[in-house]
Parts: structure tokens; C-alpha cells; sequence
């Protein structure tokens, strides 16, 4: 019987892949296995036990040391030899999203990045991932053997634990340790921010005259105890760090609430809100794009707007 | 120090229509990718640095028509040096035909110290053809670079991931993903344009490279592609700017996203 093989070097990320794996391989009439690495494996392992893996291949091998793509490649190519897995699941992070297409290439797998959805389909598993810039969502099916499936983080729930634990199993692994070394890690600079955790987003746009104005939608970010977010093109202008950038090259958000400040809605910028729950917008031009993904619309100037709702907000 | 820079050209998606959840595609224009921009950028930042260096632009394509002007415009910016793999086969394949397509070019080639990729493709994004040419060629990876020195055992790139910035040393050749923050591309000029024709340019077909068209045959079958439908409320708020304002606390109120 073929298994299916998770992995994320995130545990959580690990966890949600193993919800779905868990769903397909019932379906498909395939095991779970799950790929645990480096010091923290045996917590790990015990997690993805608890959530449904029938085995956990653990390996502390000193070669696993800094995550080194090529050989965390290596090691899981060798952990789905192992486990007779023929569809490897990965979270899409950024670590993720390097790491499926070297492992898909050693397994002579076909490989989706950046999956919104895995949809059994007359006994294929189908992915859906966008395309054409964002314009479009894609529903791909791989015709190898193998298959491999970056799926992005939050795609998935966590399911509660359940009974009875999964075998760890001590993975028989032989590596080399990667070329690349990592010389030094240092967390990003202190405005760091995850949006893909956020619950409520204030987006800004270049509706904002300059730098400087962007005082007004941090303070409407607080009112609303929102994470501050942008749009590539501010970030291009050093106005706002990469993190903060929503859309296909940023953050895809799934937020109870996302505000559009000053945003167009270009399909760059909107394919990383279209998941939220509620959006609105302001913007000047009543015709922009933005007010056609949103559920509450402000024509108006944002210098204007921005004040009031801020004193609303805080007089609630 | 040899620099290839793979470079993809791309519909330009600003302007594709949506009709009945079809994209249009007819009359629109193409478009040299924006990450690989930062890459042939990142080339020419590092051949100055080094010295005695070159630059090849590397593309692959169905059509020589298609990829033209990107050549065109990559070789106005600096590049020394062009080649085009260019065969009707390359129309329907994959990421990894691609990948295979590419490794096989650099092998021909001969000599390569570092390949330079976009982090993604304008219009794709899968990030796939940097990482699986790297397995190819059984060379380090390193993805998200946003600063690349030589130096030390090769080189030294900074990058960034999700929650931290990492600095790593490879050894050469290697294989490096660039993110748009690494530089700002330049705009060539008038007069590099205008020398850019005169350039060396290869085009080679799969044959040239020993590739079978059943080499390049794409494993991955789209079975629809449309855009999202989305329903949303569309609910203008009118009034004044105080108006608006309130209106949108009492709808955020009924929504239950403030006053919990």
C-alpha cells in the first residue's frame, strides 16, 4: 500500500498537512507517514502521532543541521523510499517552496507550489493554485507516479488529537552535509510582521500622497487593532519593509477583515485578499477595481476618512 | 566569474481582461519577467564587482518572435552575451521540461559559475525551475537572495525568509533565486539598445542539445482555468466623510469585527 508523506520544517504547518493527508488517504486507501527533522524531531513526532500519522521517520543527523535544502531533499526523497510514499505533501513556505521542486526532481515527480486547495477528483487529487499573475486559479492534475504538493500555510485546519498514537520510527538515512552553510541568521528588522496570522489588516496603497501620511493608516491600524499592511508598489518606494506586502509576491492573508486604504485593486495586490472574510475599501476613484471585491465601499479622501473613522472607532 | 541569468518572457498580465471567468488573451502584449529584471541586474552588479566576468542571458522558448524583445532589452541593460533555445516543443511543457531544457543548455555552454534565477515567474509563480536545475546539475541552492557577494568559498548571499534574514556561503557554480528588494534594475539606454543587436547570440533547437521533444512532454494537465468568483456585498456608503465613517463602524459593528 503507497503512503502519503508529510513534512514542514513548522510544526503547525505539519499538522494541517496531516488533516488533509489524513482525508486523502482514506479516501485513496493510502497510509500516513510524516517526516520529522533535526532537534526539535521527537516533540514533532509526538504531535503528528497524536494527529493521525501512522509513522513519524525521525533522523537528528548532524547533516539536517541548518535545514540545508539539497539535503533535507535528500532526506525526505530517502524517508518516501522508505515509506512506499508515491504523494509527498510540504508546506509552502519559503523554505517549503524551495525544497518541493528539488525533492519533485529527485523523485522524477510532477510538483504544484503554492496550493489553495487539494480536491479528490474522479480518483485524482486535483490542485488548485493561481495563475496568470493572480487573474486566474488553475486546477492542475499531475500524471507521474509521484507527486509532490507545496500547499500554502493556513490552507488546512488542525484536526483535535486523536486516540492512540503513531509509530516513530528512526529513519535510516545516509547524507552528506549541505555545501551551502549558513553563516549567520538575525530576525528581521523590528517592524517584522506576519500577515498571514493577522485577524484584521489595514492595507495602504499609493492613494497615500507620502511617507510621512502613512502616520494616518497606522493610527486607523490601531483603532481597529489591525496589522498594517501594503501594496508592492509602496514597498518598491522603501516606504514600508517586504513583509508588509500583500499579493502574489507577499503574503496571501486570511483575515476575519481586510481594509483597502488608497489601494487600485491591480490583481497583484487583491489575489492576497480575496480569501478574507470582509473586505472594504476607500478610494477616490469610484471606478477602481478594489470596490468590486468589497463589501463596503467608501468614495472619498482618504485625509478626510481616515480621521473620522479613527474617532468613531475610538469612541466605541 | 561566468554568470548565466535564465530570463522568461510573459504575457503582460496588467492587461488581460476577465470575460465570463475567461482570461482574454488575444492582443496582449509580452513582457520580460519583473524578478528576472532583478537577476540580469544582480548580474551586472556582480561581473563589475569581480572583474574579468561575463554575463549570458539564457532563455527558452517556443518562438524566437516571443522572446525578441526580451533579449533585446536584457542585453541593452549589460548582458554580454545571448542564448535562445528555442523548438515548437517547448510550447506545452512543464516547469521541470523547462528545467531539464535549461541544465542541458548550461551544459552545453560548458562553463558556468553561478546561474541566476527570478525568486518566481511574472505570471506562474511556482518558483520551480531555479531549485530543480540545481538538482540537475547536483549544484548548491540558494533561493530569496537579496544581497550577493563573491568572496569567501564563492559566495556570499543574504536572504530572506519568512521570519528571518539568513546568510549563507556556497561554494561555485551555484545555483541563486533573487527577491525584487536585492536592487532596482536599471533602464537601458538609447545608445544600448542600439549596440545591443550587434551582441553574441546563439539559438539552439532541443536537438542541438541532445533533447528528445518526449524530454520536454509537460506532466502536468490544467483542467480548468478561470478566475475566482467572489461574493461580496458591494455596499457603497454614502454621505460625507463623517457619514461614510459612521456608516462603516456600525456595519463593522453589525459584522461583529469591532466592539467584541
Amino acid at each position: 500500500m503507497a503512503d502519503i508523506l508529510v513534512y514542514s520544517e513548522k510544526q503547525d504547518a505539519a499538522l494541517e498537512l496531516a488533516f488533509k493527508g489524513k482525508e486523502l488517504g482514506a479516501a485513496l486507501g493510502m497510509g500516513l507517514s510524516a517526516a520529522a527533522f533535526g532537534p526539535s524531531a521527537a516533540d514533532s513526532a509526538g504531535a503528528l502521532g497524536a494527529h493521525g500519522v501512522d509513522r513519524v521517520f525521525v533522523s537528528e543527523d548532524p547533516a539536517l543541521e541548518g535545514l540545508g535544502v539539497d539535503v533535507v531533499a535528500e532526506a525526505l526523497a530517502q524517508v518516501a523510499c522508505e515509506a512506499g510514499a508515491t504523494m509527498v505533501l510540504i508546506a509552502s513556505t519559503r523554505r517549503g517552496k524551495e525544497l518541493a521542486p528539488r525533492l519533485a526532481q529527485k523523485l522524477g515527480a510532477g510538483c504544484v507550489t503554492d496550493v489553495s486547495s487539494l480536491v479528490l477528483t474522479d480518483g485524482s487529487v486535483v490542485a488548485s493554485r493561481y495563475a496568470f499573475g493572480g487573474n486566474t486559479v488553475a486546477r492542475e492534475n499531475l500524471t507521474t507516479e509521484s507527486k509532490v504538493f507545496a500547499v500554502m500555510p493556513k490552507t488546512f485546519e488542525i484536526a483535535a488529537p486523536v486516540a492512540g498514537a503513531g509509530a516513530v520510527v528512526q529513519a535510516a538515512l545516509s547524507l552528506q552535509p549541505s555545501a551551502a552553510k549558513v553563516v549567520s541568521r538575525r530576525p528581521k528588522d523590528g517592524d517584522a510582521v506576519n500577515l498571514d496570522a493577522a485577524e484584521r489588516i489595514v492595507g495602504v496603497g499609493r492613494g497615500f500622497a507620502k511617507r510621512d501620511d502613512l502616520g494616518l493608516g497606522e493610527e486607523l491600524a490601531a483603532a481597529l487593532g489591525a496589522e498594517l499592511a501594503c501594496t508592492k508598489g509602496l514597498s518598491d518606494f522603501g516606504w514600508l519593509g517586504e513583509d508588509r506586502i500583500v499579493g502574489l509576491s507577499g503574503a496571501k492573508t486570511k483575515p476575519d477583515f481586510y481594509l483597502a486604504v488608497g489601494v487600485s485593486g491591480q490583481i497583484q495586490h487583491t489575489v492576497g485578499i480575496s480569501s478574507a472574510k470582509l473586505i472594504a475599501a476607500i478610494n477616490t476613484d469610484k471606478d477602481a477595481p478594489i470596490f468590486q471585491l468589497a463589501d463596503y465601499g467608501i468614495v472619498g479622501n482618504l485625509y478626510e476618512v481616515l480621521p473620522a473613522l479613527v474617532e468613531k472607532l475610538k469612541a466605541l | 566569474m561566468d554568470i548565466v541569468v535564465s530570463v522568461k518572457t510573459n504575457l503582460d498580465l496588467q492587461m488581460i481582461r476577465i470575460k465570463n471567468r475567461e482570461p482574454v488573451l488575444e492582443a496582449i502584449p509580452y513582457k520580460t519577467g519583473d524578478l528576472d529584471k532583478n537577476a540580469v541586474e544582480a548580474a551586472l552588479q556582480l561581473r563589475d564587482a569581480v572583474g574579468e566576468s561575463k554575463v549570458i542571458v539564457l532563455t527558452v522558448a517556443e518562438s524566437n518572435r516571443k522572446v525578441r524583445e526580451t533579449i533585446k532589452e536584457v542585453l541593452a541593460m549589460g548582458a554580454d552575451e545571448a542564448v535562445l533555445i528555442v523548438d515548437p516543443a517547448l510550447e506545452s511543457t512543464d516547469q521541470a521540461g523547462v528545467a531539464r531544457t535549461l541544465a542541458a543548455a548550461l551544459q552545453k555552454i560548458g562553463s558556468y559559475d553561478l546561474v541566476l534565477f527570478g525568486e518566481g515567474s511574472s505570471d506562474d509563480y511556482s518558483g520551480q525551475v531555479g531549485p530543480r536545475v540545481a538538482e540537475l546539475l547536483g549544484v548548491p541552492q540558494i533561493g530569496y537572495a537579496r544581497q550577493i557577494t563573491a568572496g569567501g568559498a564563492g559566495v556570499l548571499v543574504e536572504r530572506s525568509m519568512d521570519e528571518y534574514i539568513e546568510t549563507l556561503e556556497a561554494p561555485l557554480p551555484a545555483v541563486l533565486t533573487v527577491v525584487s528588494e536585492i536592487n532596482e534594475p536599471r533602464i537601458p539606454s538609447l545608445m544600448n539598445i542600439m549596440k545591443a543587436g550587434k551582441k553574441p547570440t546563439e539559438e539552439w533547437s532541443l536537438a542541438d542539445l541532445g533533447l528528445d521533444p518526449a524530454a520536454v512532454a509537460s506532466s502536468c494537465e490544467t483542467l480548468s482555468n478561470l478566475a475566482e468568483e467572489q461574493d461580496r456585498k458591494h455596499i457603497m456608503l454614502e454621505g460625507g466623510a463623517a457619514e461614510q465613517a459612521a456608516g462603516l463602524v456600525n456595519a463593522l459593528l453589525k459584522e461583529g469585527i469591532v466592539g467584541r
